[in-house]
């Protein structure tokens, strides 16, 4: 395979799921302020953090709305991240290896922009937005249905795969970067209704407020949540779950080559930590700096793998 | 010869006679349209419009920002050509495929051509699409054009001619196969009545020929790759088609690298020797030691290891001479001097208006040619007199006297018509046609061909890019 094409294919899926992630965090805001009494739009300060552009939408808008929050978040072009952005380059990304797509799975994605480029084509009104949300997360199960439906399992697949769960651990750790302070112990009043709004908002942004009453019998604790999201490898989107898909993804290519690179040893090593620790320990180096070397190790690996497989010239 | 041959509204039809009667490789096709629910084709032809625009068969628009990526309409009214008329085209097509190779060949090697008087030695060594560079080198196998797309217009019930030879980089052939895939898609029953010689092999004989013609050198299963300049050009979805179909890489220029005397393309296990490339980039975009400086699209040094007969390049650099219109007005002479008869398929009557004489005819009467510029393609830069203004043509003439070697005119031609599907029932248009044909050891003409139609009622461009579409092209077995 192209060393190009390893690279399309890890973009692609990578701004997938970040739109997916977006749309995700949008929907947990848009529930934050229709549970709240005192809603105000200073509560989307912390989904812009959680997206990584609080800082660039300063650039394009004078003060903090909601609904310029939203269209920033949904549709503005000059947001990298926002989801049309992510559906265009994943779609370019596709078009790109499109030799190493099944038909199925591009033409999911070229439906998928042919539908949200259409949906988008003008601000949305804020009663059509569950129903956009809808589409969005609606395009992107298509997809991952028709990848994983009908991919074979070679290295195309590893790499898309590697794609996806590194923008997904970058995207859950980033939702704790900017909430830590939430699930810290020491600070927040258990119980209280401020708390639980939090919570349920946090684990809204990952799709997992079922999932983990399940887990943890509907007991709601800043331990627990952040065991949920960080540690437990049965949820799909905590960051031991994502090291578990990038560590067998990338030991298959290192089967099939015959060769391995320093991404495995880094990879490797973030999936031992994250087996054997503890909540414990992780408070005790503090949550916020577990989290923060979590961030610079993901991009390191990242940068890695485009090193070892040749991505760039 | 060169006499008006008009653009009557009473052009020849392909469909139905003079007398409302179907033609005779139509009569079946008829039949069951005139049993068709009008309503239901219409449907139909939007549902075809959704299978391109989900496939994405798109191609980009240059100049146009806001809608980069559009469709080419496609009429679900397939043109059909019977068995017999087949058989004298694919004849035609064959030897005058074969008088390219052998004209390349001799002007890159003992020019016996030009010594014979028989061509300008200025039309080609003064030509910019004549490469010094090629010049004492055989390619391998001796091909220069490994795929060529002969463009053929019709104007009576024998009358054939060749409007254009494309040996360069004739593009559009996965939409001969995209609209075959779509009208079996959606009237399986057709392709029972009808006995309609299927193209879809093409991928697969592309593959074959290109295989066939690996440098010498080359050991094992010869490694083919498409080079393309990218997603953003205007027949991407075709290079990328053609790969994929074909199960070979996808290349562009950043992937490739001369190492070790060989052109390697980077994988993710390291560098990897090709043994032929299918490039879809223009020859100044090839090697920017050789030819552009400037160029980000090429390889530098593909050059060099081509000549040293390390990767063989399809089609071969320096073919798009065939393609320049004042060498096509030459033809007649050169399927006459390689092969020794007179050619099968006629030439368009064309005046070079670098001749004085010509130019003088050429200005007079402007009203009734088409001009068209000697190193233009894709219907940009020319004159259709007839359906030009006044003031168009006035302006046309400034530019004629300004650079007459630039410039050759043709006839307007009264191009054949099919009937396409229209809000009202169906309507004629002017059609033309082209096959696709693959050189290795042998010549492989594909039984079918991309038919494109001027979508305007009256219009003679079918460009794509000037809003023409496109026709399924059926070659009947009889």
């Amino acid at each position: 395979m192209l060393g190009r094409t390893a690279n399309g294919l890890y973009w692609m899926f990578r701004y997938i799921e970040r739109a997916e992630n977006t749309a995700r965090l949008i929907d947990a805001g848009l529930r934050m302020s229709l549970t709240r009494t005192d809603s105000r739009d200073e509560d989307w300060d912390g989904v812009l953090q959680s997206a990584g552009v609080r800082e660039d939408y300063d650039k394009v808008h004078p003060a903090l709305s909601s609904m310029d929050a939203v269209d920033y978040l949904l549709r503005d072009k000059a947001n990298g991240s926002s989801v049309l952005s992510c559906i265009e380059a994943a779609r370019n990304n596709a078009r790109m290896v499109r030799t190493a797509l099944t038909r199925e799975t591009w033409e999911a994605v070229n439906e998928c922009w042919i539908d949200l480029k259409h949906v988008f084509a003008r601000k949305a009104r804020s009663t059509d937005l569950p129903e956009i949300i809808e589409t969005i997360k609606r395009r992107a199960g298509l997809i991952r249905g028709a990848f994983h439906g009908t991919m074979l399992r070679d290295d195309i697949y590893n790499f898309a795969r590697i794609g996806t769960f590194i923008e997904r651990a970058d995207n859950t750790a980033r939702i704790l970067d900017v909430k830590y302070y939430v699930l810290l112990p020491a600070i927040s009043q258990v119980g209280s209704s401020l708390d639980n709004m939090q919570w349920e908002s946090i684990l809204r942004s990952v799709s997992a407020h079922r999932s983990y009453g399940w887990v943890y019998d509907g007991e709601y604790t800043p331990s627990n949540i952040a065991h949920f999201l960080i540690l437990n490898a049965r949820m799909p989107r905590s960051l031991a779950f994502s090291y578990e898909k990038i560590v067998s993804n990338l030991c298959f290519l290192g089967q099939t080559y015959g060769e391995t690179h320093a991404a495995h040893e880094t990879a490797s090593t973030t999936l031992t930590l994250l087996q054997n620790r503890t909540m414990e320990d992780v408070m005790d180096q503090g949550l916020h700096e577990f989290i923060e070397e979590f961030i610079v190790q993901n991009n390191r690996l990242g940068q890695e793998i485009a090193d070892g497989y040749r991505f760039y010239q | 010869m060169a006499r008006k041959l008009g653009n009557t509204p009473l052009a020849f039809d392909e469909m139905m006679n003079a007398d409302s009667s179907p033609r005779r490789p139509y009569k079946d096709y008829h039949e069951w349209y005139s049993s068709q629910d009008r309503a239901r084709l219409i449907t139909k032809s939007r549902d075809a419009e959704n299978i391109f625009r989900k496939t994405g068969i798109t191609f980009a628009v240059y100049g146009h920002a806001d809608s980069s990526e559009k469709l080419i309409p496609f009429d679900l009214i397939p043109r059909i050509i019977s068995g017999r008329e087949w058989r004298k085209l694919a004849q035609g097509i064959e030897q005058r495929v074969i008088a390219l190779n052998a004209f390349l060949d001799d002007i890159y090697h003992k020019q016996e051509i030009i010594r014979a008087g028989r061509i300008p030695r200025q039309l080609i060594e003064k030509n910019e699409t004549f490469l010094p560079q090629m010049i004492g080198f055989k390619p391998p196998g001796g091909v220069y054009t490994h795929i060529v797309g002969t463009d053929i217009v019709r104007t009576g019930e024998d009358q054939f001619y060749v409007l254009e030879d494309n040996a360069r980089t004739p593009s559009g052939v996965s939409y001969m196969l995209e609209n075959r895939e779509t009208m079996m898609q959606m009237f399986p029953e057709l392709f029972h009545q009808n006995k309609v010689r299927p193209v879809q092999n093409y991928p697969n004989l592309l593959r074959q020929s290109l295989a066939s013609l690996a440098p010498p050198g080359c050991s094992g299963r010869p490694r083919v790759a498409v080079l393309t300049p990218g997603i953003y050009n205007s027949a991407y979805y075709e290079h990328a088609f053609l790969a994929d179909q074909m199960g070979v890489e996808l290349v562009e220029g950043s992937d490739l690298r001369v190492i070790d005397g060989k052109v390697k393309m980077r994988t993710t296990r390291g560098y990897e020797a090709i043994d032929v490339l299918y490039r879809r980039v223009d020859d100044d975009f090839l090697d920017p030691l050789t030819f552009r400086p400037e160029s980000a699209l090429g390889i530098p040094g593909i050059m060099d290891v081509y000549r040293s007969g390390n990767i063989t390049i399809a089609n071969a650099p320096g073919t798009g001479i065939c393609d320049d219109k004042a060498i096509y007005s030459y033809m007649p002479e050169i399927v006459e001097f390689y092969t020794g008869r007179k050619a099968i398929l006629e030439n368009v009557p064309t005046w070079r208006c670098s001749e004085p004489d010509s130019l003088k005819y050429v200005l007079e009467h402007l009203e009734e040619l088409v001009v068209k510029e000697v190193h233009g393609s894709g219907g940009y830069g020319m004159l259709v007199g007839p359906t030009a203004t006044k003031r168009e043509r006035a302006l046309f003439a400034d530019k004629l006297k300004a650079r007459p070697g630039s410039y050759i005119a043709q006839p307007t031609l009264s191009l054949s018509t099919v009937p396409i599907l229209v809000n009202k029932g169906v309507a004629p248009r002017h059609v033309d046609l082209r096959p696709y044909v693959l050189v290795s050891d042998k010549v492989q003409i594909i039984p079918g061909g991309l038919t494109r139609v001027a979508l305007k009622a009256g219009s003679l461009v079918v460009n794509s890019s000037q809003g023409g579409g496109t026709k399924d092209t059926w070659v009947l077995e009889d």
